[in-house]
């Protein structure tokens, strides 16, 4: 038998958090955490998390697993149990709207603010705009976030300032569309993102590049935006 | 739950994935007042797992491909039984529409003369069959649907689409006329219920994998918008057609892109052997999905399955290289590592076939209105209610899709819908409002859940479902283990309305949600399972033991399954393409 | 710009970053130079040290290094100050707090600039 203890607050109901223990049969088998949580569920209906694909690609269940941002469906019971026990709670930082289920409102508002699209106001050509694979391996490394916010609910300094500094998740995407060759707009993106605030809060503290679940490197991301704004400041 | 208040728009989308998004950017551009009703939020949409990419004929690999090849592919693969009009509109629409893609910042994968990446994929050749292999599949890596997807839900944010995300739909609501005037539906954060009102309701809310114990598909795949119309009485199409993917992961269920077999990987038995080269001699591995997912089953039945049970057999890759893994395959690579505890570099990936795709749905014209039988057999649109995507049954498909398929079908009828509503819209579309009682009749099911405090659990429930699913209604299937299913499915349609709610409370209640989703997935496995009973021959991803033959005499035609009677009906299938003579049915080989 | 900060003296997120990194240089040369006199003047005297500090370009390194430090200082205590002393993690009186605290802050950079230019270049 596992033991879980799970973070639960219910606002009908709770007037303030608290943590539930659980014991789980996982059947000697090495479980995904997420598996383990719908044994929970079945236990118990009350309980409540977000998961959509269940394969690591939706990023619907981003969670704090033993004190560790990662996604419940792609992470091993082998990879964070300690003493047979899971502790379970939401990602920190940003509000709880019920037991694992943040209000992520804030961390889609900083992705909307990169202006997260293709900007090219040239005529479209009646094919494809052509980029070589040089040009498109550029984006390796930034296109496959699935905004799971694993990385920007680990960081410092979006707990402190998550209306102002845009955060890892943020920036990556603020970085894949200026390394993109087809998007025209690089010098309004930069304009946009010289302030103390909206990338300079970043301390290259790296918790974003620890707990990936994609393996993608904001901070080495975010240092490119850095030279990118030096490089037309100058 | 007090008196239900209203919200208007002219156009509701259920359903946030590639199908919806791709409908309500059109909207957004037309300057209708649109919303996107979505139970996840968008980008966690099901289109998000597609691997292997998008096919469609934009003569890249090849500059002499012709959409016509890739039609004929289609008409075959569906096994005659997709309907030629739409699947023409389908393949020749297709290059704008994918060049539209790339144009909102797609981020495909490039040739050396930096035009968009195609990889040869199943069924697809050159030249109607006689000139061997096409490679056709547009591919962003083996990550086409999420960047699919993304890129979607980016130009809907740039077009200030209206987006209700964790909203869920219970009903459609029917006016006076049985025009569809909206949706009740459900804000999950809060539990506030509303009425919500509008002159075009489009369903894009995919498909139902989760009826199968064992699927490919996310947990969120519970065939909503199929069950939502069953209820409001209107016809399914061809629901018995059920994709069962080759190369599910053994054991985990997670796809693994039929690109791997596009790139060169192919099946090996336990003995080692390519056996794919015994049952389709031309195609081998990229035969049709139906015919690799037999040729596996007959494997692993015949004592040639891999693994301590011989329950599986396996997908070789590591003649690639690691530099091709990497490169073009990177998603499965971590897959497998994931799940399989496998790296595809050095062994290969343990498979099985998996259910993955529901090709029937809820009929419709090319235009994505929703269409229902009158009383003497004839098509009749339904006012107000559209559906593009998986949910919907062009059809594009027939008895069997072809990979990358599904991604060019939701974004050609996701465009098509949106194009042709906006043109209703601005011709003036008049629906009588529904009436108080119209829109208590849509809150009926709710209610009554609200009240269930003695029946069973959800979990449970939903097992028994998925496991009668998985034994009677699989890759192989015959008569008496179907009607036994049959049965067993009645028995437990009660029982399934009364599932017992243990959450009454208001806040993200999930346990609602997912009480819900199950009545839906039993509307969606009861019609199922009566139209496959009733497809007396093998066809496509429909095959029987007892009636191993095709029977273009009696069933050259789509199924209709009628919700009133519980019966399946027969409907035509369309042979009338607008440019080119139709593909007459032949002998499907590969 | 994205984010428009009040209080910032810098004019922009890269020249409060530049002016981090080139004072953090002019920081680092200082105490290179003064560690590296102290290690090969084991047995400095006050006459020696004082001489030292006569020289034109010590006085001018110096007199960098306070500014420098100045720089730095304001800068680093302005990050930390907005990190942490904010409405959102103490509620509205941080405003008061924090423009008080800056204030202090400035106060006191600027009476350590002037000591240190009155000890450098005064009478």
């Amino acid at each position: 038998m596992l033991n879980v203890s799970v973070y639960r607050y219910n606002p009908d109901v709770d007037s303030a958090p608290r943590m539930q223990d659980y014991q789980v049969d996982t059947g000697g088998k090495d479980l995904m955490v997420l598996d383990v949580m719908e044994l929970l569920k079945a236990q118990d209906p009350t309980l409540v998390f977000r998961r959509s694909c269940r394969e690591g690609v939706c990023g619907s269940d981003g969670l704090n697993i033993n004190g560790k941002n990662g996604l419940a469906c792609v992470t091993p019971l082998s990879e964070c149990v300690r003493n047979n026990r899971l502790v379970l709670r939401p990602l920190p930082g940003l509000p709880v709207i019920r037991d694992l289920v943040i209000d992520m409102g804030q961390f889609y508002a900083q992705y909307e603010k990169i202006q997260p699209w293709l900007i090219n106001d040239t005529p479209a050509p009646a094919i494809e705009r052509l980029q070589s694979p040089e040009e498109r391996e550029k984006l390796d490394g930034l296109y496959e976030c699935i905004l799971c916010a694993c990385c920007s609910t680990a960081c410092p300094s979006f707990w402190w300032n998550p209306d102002k500094f845009i955060g890892p998740a943020g920036l990556l995407q603020a970085y894949r569309f200026l390394a993109d060759s087809r998007d025209t707009a690089a010098e309004e993106r930069l304009a946009e993102l010289d302030d103390p605030f909206s990338v300079f809060r970043c301390h290259s503290i790296q918790n974003c590049v620890a707990v990936c679940p994609k393996e993608l490197n904001p901070t080495r991301a975010i240092g490119h935006i850095r030279t990118l704004l030096l490089r037309s400041g100058t | 739950m007090a008196k239900v208040h209203t919200i208007s728009f002219d156009a509701v989308i259920v359903g946030g994935g590639g199908a919806g998004m791709r409908a309500a950017l059109q909207l957004a551009q037309s300057g209708y007042k649109t919303a996107v009703i979505s139970k996840v939020f968008p980008t966690r949409s099901h289109t998000v797992s597609a691997q292997g990419g998008i096919t469609c004929a934009i003569a890249s690999a090849d500059p002499a491909d012709q959409w016509q090849w890739h039609m004929y592919d289609t008409v075959k693969g569906s096994d005659y039984i997709g309907d030629q009009e739409a699947i023409e509109y389908m393949c020749s629409v297709g290059p704008e529409a994918v060049f539209e893609l790339e144009h909102m910042g797609l981020p495909f994968s490039r040739t050396e003369e930096g035009r968009i990446y195609q990889r040869p994929f199943g069924g697809q050749s050159k030249n109607f069959g006689e000139g061997g292999q096409a490679a056709r599949t547009c591919a962003a890596a083996d990550r086409t649907g999420h960047a699919l997807l993304h890129t979607l839900y980016q130009n809907n944010l740039k077009n200030r689409t209206v987006f209700l995300n964790e909203w869920f739909a219970v009903d459609l609501v029917k006016n006076q006329d049985g025009a569809v005037v909206g949706v009740i539906a459900i804000d999950i954060e809060t539990g506030d219920v509303v009425h919500i009102k509008c002159r075009a309701t489009v369903f894009a809310t995919g498909g139902a994998g989760r009826i199968y114990a064992s699927t490919t598909n996310a947990h969120i795949n519970t065939g909503d918008g199929v069950a939502m119309a069953l209820r409001a009485g209107f016809p399914v199409q061809d629901i018995e057609m059920w994709q069962f993917h080759p190369t599910g992961i053994a054991g985990a269920g997670v796809l693994v892109t039929e690109g791997c077999r596009g790139e060169g990987g192919y099946l090996i038995n336990k003995d080692g052997e390519r056996f794919m080269e015994r049952y389709a001699p031309n195609a081998k591995d990229l035969a049709g999905r139906d015919v690799v997912a037999r040729s596996m089953i007959l494997e692993i039945l015949a004592g040639r399955g891999c693994g301590p049970e011989g329950d599986h057999v396996l997908l070789k890759l590591d003649h690639l290289g690691e530099e091709v893994l990497h490169s073009r395959l990177p998603g499965i690579c971590e897959l497998s590592e994931t799940f399989a505890h496998v790296d595809p570099v050095r062994e290969p990936i343990p498979v099985v076939p998996t259910c993955h795709y529901m090709m029937g749905g809820i009929p419709t014209n090319v235009h994505g209105q929703a269409l229902s039988r009158g009383p003497d057999g004839e098509d009749r649109i339904v006012p107000g209610l559209y559906a593009c995507g998986e949910v919907a049954c062009v059809s594009v498909h027939g008895a069997n899709r072809l990979g990358g398929n599904s991604l060019l079908d939701l974004v050609v009828f996701g465009r098509a819908s949106g194009l042709f509503i906006e043109q209703a819209l601005r011709e003036g579309v008049a629906l009588r409002d529904a009436a108080d009682e119209d829109v208590e009749a849509a809150m009926t099911r709710l209610r009554r859940l609200e009240d269930n405090n003695d029946g069973e659990r959800t979990a449970e429930l939903r097992r028994e479902l998925q496991t009668i699913m998985q034994n009677h209604f699989g890759v192989f299937r015959r008569g008496d283990y179907m009607r036994e299913g049959v049965d067993r499915l009645r028995q437990l349609r009660e029982r399934i309305a009364n599932v017992r709610l243990e959450d009454h409370s208001q806040a993200f209640n999930t346990a609602r949600i997912e009480a819900l989703e199950l009545q839906n997935l039993l509307e969606v496995a009861e019609a199922t399972a009566i139209a496959a009973e009733a497809r007396t021959e093998s066809r496509g991803a429909h095959a029987r033991e007892d009636f191993p033959e095709r029977d273009d005499d009696n069933w050259l035609c789509h199924s209709l399954y009628l919700p009133e009677t519980r019966e399946a009906a027969k409907r035509a299938v369309n042979f009338e393409p607008k440019t080119r003579p139709a593909f007459a049915p032949t002998a499907r080989t590969y | 710009m994205g984010v428009k900060p009040v209080t910032s003296l810098g004019r922009s997120g890269l020249s409060d970053w530049l002016i981090q990194r080139v004072s953090a240089v002019v920081i680092a040369v200082y105490v290179l130079v003064m560690v590296g006199y102290l290690a090969v003047h084991p047995d400095l005297s006050y006459l020696q040290w004082a001489a030292l500090h006569q020289q034109f370009w010590v006085r001018l390194l110096t007199l960098a290094t306070v500014l420098a430090i100045a720089a730095h200082a304001w800068i680093g205590v302005w990050a930390v100050l907005t990190d942490y002393v904010t409405v959102r993690l103490m509620g509205a009186k941080a405003t008061v707090l924090r423009i008080a605290l800056e204030l202090a802050t400035i106060a006191l950079i600027l009476a350590y600039v002037v000591w240190a230019i009155e000890i450098l270049w005064g009478a």
